[in-house]
């Protein structure tokens, strides 16, 4: 309800992080040769930034409300794969339809069990590992860094040491051409996703009271326990909800990459580490942002210099702590 | 015993049995476990118990995460293999090198400790993961320098070579050439920095270091600067890893970006220096010693366990020897949660 | 007068060191009672400990019959105590809007209760769609104020709600204080300034060393200045 009449002042939205996406994008155009091949690789890039934003935005929230950094993220993400993996092989015909329906009515099952899964998992691990040592840093690092090591040695134990091929389900394979741009049609999905994703996290954190009570708690979840919320709750479903999501990420990279193996979900972590700090420990927004740029710039730097490709996101990282030293979007703290 | 222990005594009698057999077995290795592998796994075992040492004084004494160790275990190695590879096999260029990469190591740690040992533990420690990753892509990038990603294979002086035969014949039944000799330069150099260590964290120092790890605002409150506590303690943890990768170098004549700088090295330390003890000292001549054995011997245990569970649903995939860091991963966490202070705190519990 | 809090030989310990010990006190049923005390006493400690934000070592905290020692924050607020802590404990990245709404536990806010908290404090319904990081410090502890009583509430807890503010400020609390008061809301007030303190208070008790010292009518501490400077080292006129 709003007091009727009077203009009301509004804070406005700090744009200038969102304003470096257009900025990198374009800052690469004249390094780059041809326009079609720019097309391809920021369409690449967004692509493969969404699917990082998918994989790191549970990992930043849950650092923002519960002080915990998960260092067995990069396993959620590898059992969704695996799980998802299982699924879709099993639903081979389907799969192999040259029928988009037919095509997302097998990859929905192989996305809801890879989800439900990292899900439950998350669960249990926030019960064993994580609870005993809320509020222990240290602790919280060790034995985060020893579950990763179980969690991967157990996926080598249930689906074995080799690597599965994981082919792209027959309507996404392939690219939409026009004249001399062409772009995958995977990508294109997996922009769409990853919008999708974003956009139910921000109407869920803006439009409901658990968002509320999610973003109230990132600045002090003591005072949101003294206004009598259990917040514990809402940590747990936190936990529970970003497990799902690097389940999601996991399936969606895997399809990408077309193989799945024990250590995608390490390997992808580094990158991940570097978007929330860019971003902004505990900030969605920021994780978005964040998830963007190295995607691009992991894209056009890839392409115009492959050695030092690895080590530019390292670079781009530090230039934005040199300007913002919190991230992007730095979460007020108490 | 007092000044050469530093005062730190094992302080069980359990815990003085294991270290002197230990000891023992590695100070008598050539003519005890004759052969090939076992006298890897012995200079190994030497070489890691100085390299988790020094990751000890930094996460056990200091209270500090950091997963750049290995960045520096890698620059002491690389030390001695570019100046070996590209200056030539002699005492010379190994001094050069050896100074070349403590200097190296030295100055990155205190710049790290300068600038990140201001932050809170959890964004120091996805730091020193960012830059160990950076360091590691480095060295496979510069190939020109570094040898890539196959790494650098050079000679060594030739008092260190296994050809060189020091005495016509054998002693003990035992050949003594050049490799015994690089065995006793890497057991004695790694015992004495061992001590040196030992030294440091029952030093003055060493207590403020304890002090600041148990409650960083008190220790600034009575006027310890602790971030330059902190830049110090990593600067002599960063030495002594290094001194250790110089150690490795000398072994194994060969530095690669595997053998050294990986992230799974990373991970086995933290293994070690958990499952030992952590701020023990002493927990990291366990720990590395038991790893170093499991690494090598338990496997063929391991082999033989899941040959004989064959036919038992999951049961073999989990005894595979593959699978040893299952286990050891699961010690680990089990040492997190009830035995902070590992192998050695049990044993000085029991007494 | 009944008692609606009670606190009996209640000991804190945070870390190492014995904050309070062995507090004993009552707060009776309606009207405001002070807390008082130098620096260090030990009251917001005891607020904290009401709130089961810190765990008592010892002792038993009754509240409307009932032993709420040992339980946790989120229960003791539903039984009905709201808390103001001395950090004013506002969202920054939520507006006023959705600040009070959080606070409304039970739905929707009640819209004759909130347009008597905009009579109270008129800048809340200026800036209602204003993050509430961009309030200043005094219209943040009128938020913060807002919020605890946003819904009816049994007991309310308030931490020097009169720090850092300009005597203007501090005059329309006053008059905010004193319109709480005529609601069914007992109040618990700490405070180091004096004068505030005395405006308000109906009853009044004095922490020294993690114990009350002293308990009795406002009217009588008022009253004696001597015990004033026995209790709290100053005498009336040496506040502002």
């Amino acid at each position: 309800m709003s007091p009727a009449g009077q203009a009301l002042p509004v804070a406005r939205l700090d744009k200038v992080p969102l304003a470096l996406i257009p900025v990198v994008a374009l800052a690469a155009l004249p390094l780059i040769p041809s326009l079609p091949t720019w097309i391809t690789l920021t369409a690449a890039g967004l692509a493969m930034g969404m699917m990082i934003f998918i994989m790191a935005s549970g990992l930043t929230l849950v650092f923002g409300l519960m002080d915990v950094m998960n260092f067995a993220h990069g396993a959620f993400i590898t059992i969704g794969a695996y799980v998802a993996t299982s699924v879709l092989l099993a639903l081979a015909s389907p799969v192999q339809a040259d029928s988009l329906w037919l095509n997302l009515a097998a990859i929905a099952p192989a996305i809801l069990a890879a989800m439900a899964v990292a899900g439950a998992l998350g669960l249990a691990f926030e019960r064993v590992i994580v609870r005993p040592v809320y509020g222990q840093h240290l602790k919280q690092i060790l034995i985060t860094m020893g579950g990763l090591i179980v969690a991967e040695q157990l996926i080598l134990v249930i689906w074995g040491p080799d690597i599965i091929a994981l082919p792209k389900p027959a309507a996404l394979r392939g690219s939409f051409v026009l004249g001399d741009i062409a772009v995958e049609k995977y990508r294109v999905l997996a922009v769409f996703v990853g919008l999708a994703v974003f956009a139910a996290m921000f109407l869920v954190l803006s439009r409901t009271r658990v968002g509320l009570l999610i973003r109230a708690g990132v600045e002090d979840s003591e005072m949101v326990e003294s206004l009598g919320y259990r917040i514990r709750r809402v940590f747990v479903g936190v936990f529970a909800a970003g497990s799902a999501l690097a389940g999601l990420g996991g399936v969606m990279w895997a399809l990408y990459q077309e193989t799945v193996n024990s250590a995608m979900g390490m390997q992808v972590m580094i990158l991940i580490f570097i978007v929330i700090i860019i971003g902004g420990l505990g900030s969605v927004g920021g994780c978005f942002i964040g998830a963007l740029l190295v995607g691009l710039v992991a894209n056009y730097v890839g392409f115009l210099a492959p050695k030092i490709a690895l080590g530019s996101n390292i670079l781009l990282m530090v230039l934005v702590l040199l300007w913002r030293p919190q991230g992007l979007y730095p979460v007020a703290k108490r | 015993m007092r000044t050469l222990l530093s005062g730190d005594y094992p302080r069980s009698r359990a815990l003085t049995a294991v270290l002197l057999l230990i000891l023992a077995g590695l100070a008598f290795a050539p003519f005890v476990f004759p052969g090939t592998r076992s006298l890897d796994v012995a200079a190994k075992a030497c070489v890691f118990i100085l390299l988790v040492a020094s990751y000890d004084l930094l996460l056990g004494y200091t209270g500090i995460v950091s997963f750049a160790h290995t960045m520096f275990f890698g620059i002491g190695a690389y030390g001695i293999a570019i100046a070996a590879a590209r200056l030539g096999p002699t005492w010379g260029s190994l001094a050069l090198g050896s100074l070349a990469a403590l200097a190296c190591s030295a100055l990155l740690s205190l710049l790290i400790g300068m600038l990140s040992l201001r932050v809170k533990t959890i964004f120091f420690a996805m730091i020193t993961l960012a830059v160990a990753s950076f360091f590691a892509i480095l060295a496979s990038q510069l190939s020109g320098f570094t040898g890539g990603e196959d790494g650098l294979t050079y000679k060594l002086p030739e008092l260190l070579l296994p050809g060189t035969k020091l005495l016509q014949a054998p002693l003990f039944g035992v050949e003594i050439n050049g490799k015994i000799v690089s065995y006793y330069l890497v057991f004695f150099a790694a015992a004495a920095l061992f001590l040196a260590l030992l030294r440091v964290v029952n030093s003055p120092f060493g207590r403020v270091l304890q002090a600041i790890r148990e409650n960083d605002f008190r220790a600034e409150a009575i006027g310890y600067r602790s971030v330059a506590y902190r830049s110090v303690a990593n600067c002599v943890a960063a030495l002594a890893a290094s001194a250790a990768g110089i150690l490795y170098a000398v072994w194994l004549r060969y530095a690669g970006p595997d053998t050294t700088l990986s992230l799974d090295i990373m991970i086995d330390i933290l293994l070690m220096v958990v499952i030992g003890g952590m701020g023990t000292m002493y927990g990291a001549v366990v720990g590395a010693t038991l790893f170093v054995i499991a690494q090598n011997y338990l496997q063929d245990l391991m082999k033989l366990a899941s040959d004989a569970a064959a036919g038992i649903p999951l049961l073999p995939a989990l005894v595979h020897p593959d699978r040893w860091l299952l286990w050891l991963g699961i010690l680990f966490i089990l040492s997190v949660y009830r035995f902070p202070s590992g192998i050695v705190g049990s044993l000085r519990m029991r007494r | 007068m009944s008692s609606l809090l009670a606190l009996a030989g209640v000991n804190t310990h945070i870390g190492h060191y014995h904050i309070l010990q062995g507090v004993d006190f009552a707060v009776p049923q309606g009207g405001l009672t002070m807390l008082l005390g130098r620096n260090g006493a030990g009251k917001t400690t005891c607020l904290r400990t009401i709130m089961g934000l810190w765990k008592a070592s010892a002792g038993r905290i009754d509240f409307d019959g009932a032993d709420i020692s040992g339980r946790p924050t989120p229960a003791v607020a539903q039984l009905g105590i709201g808390y103001v802590p001395e950090s004013m404990g506002i969202f920054a990245g939520l507006t006023v809007r959705e600040n009070l709404a959080l606070a409304a536990r039970s739905g929707p806010i009640d819209a004759r209760r909130l347009d008597w908290l905009f009579g109270l404090f008129p800048a809340l319904k200026k800036f209602w769609q204003l993050p509430a990081g961009h309030l200043s410090g005094g219209q943040k502890q009128m938020l913060a104020i807002a919020r605890a009583m946003i819904e009816p509430r049994k007991l309310l807890l308030v931490d020097e709600p009169t720090k850092g503010l300009a005597p203007a400020i501090i005059a329309h609390m006053v008059e905010a204080f004193r319109e709480l008061k005529r609601s069914d809301t007992t109040i618990l007030l700490v405070e180091q300034n004096f004068n505030f303190a005395r405006a308000l208070g109906d009853t009044v008790a004095v922490m020294d060393s993690g114990r009350i010292v002293h308990s009795g009518s406002m009217a009588e501490l008022a009253g004696d200045e001597a015990l004033q400077h026995k209790l709290l080292g100053l005498s009336l006129d040496a506040h502002q």
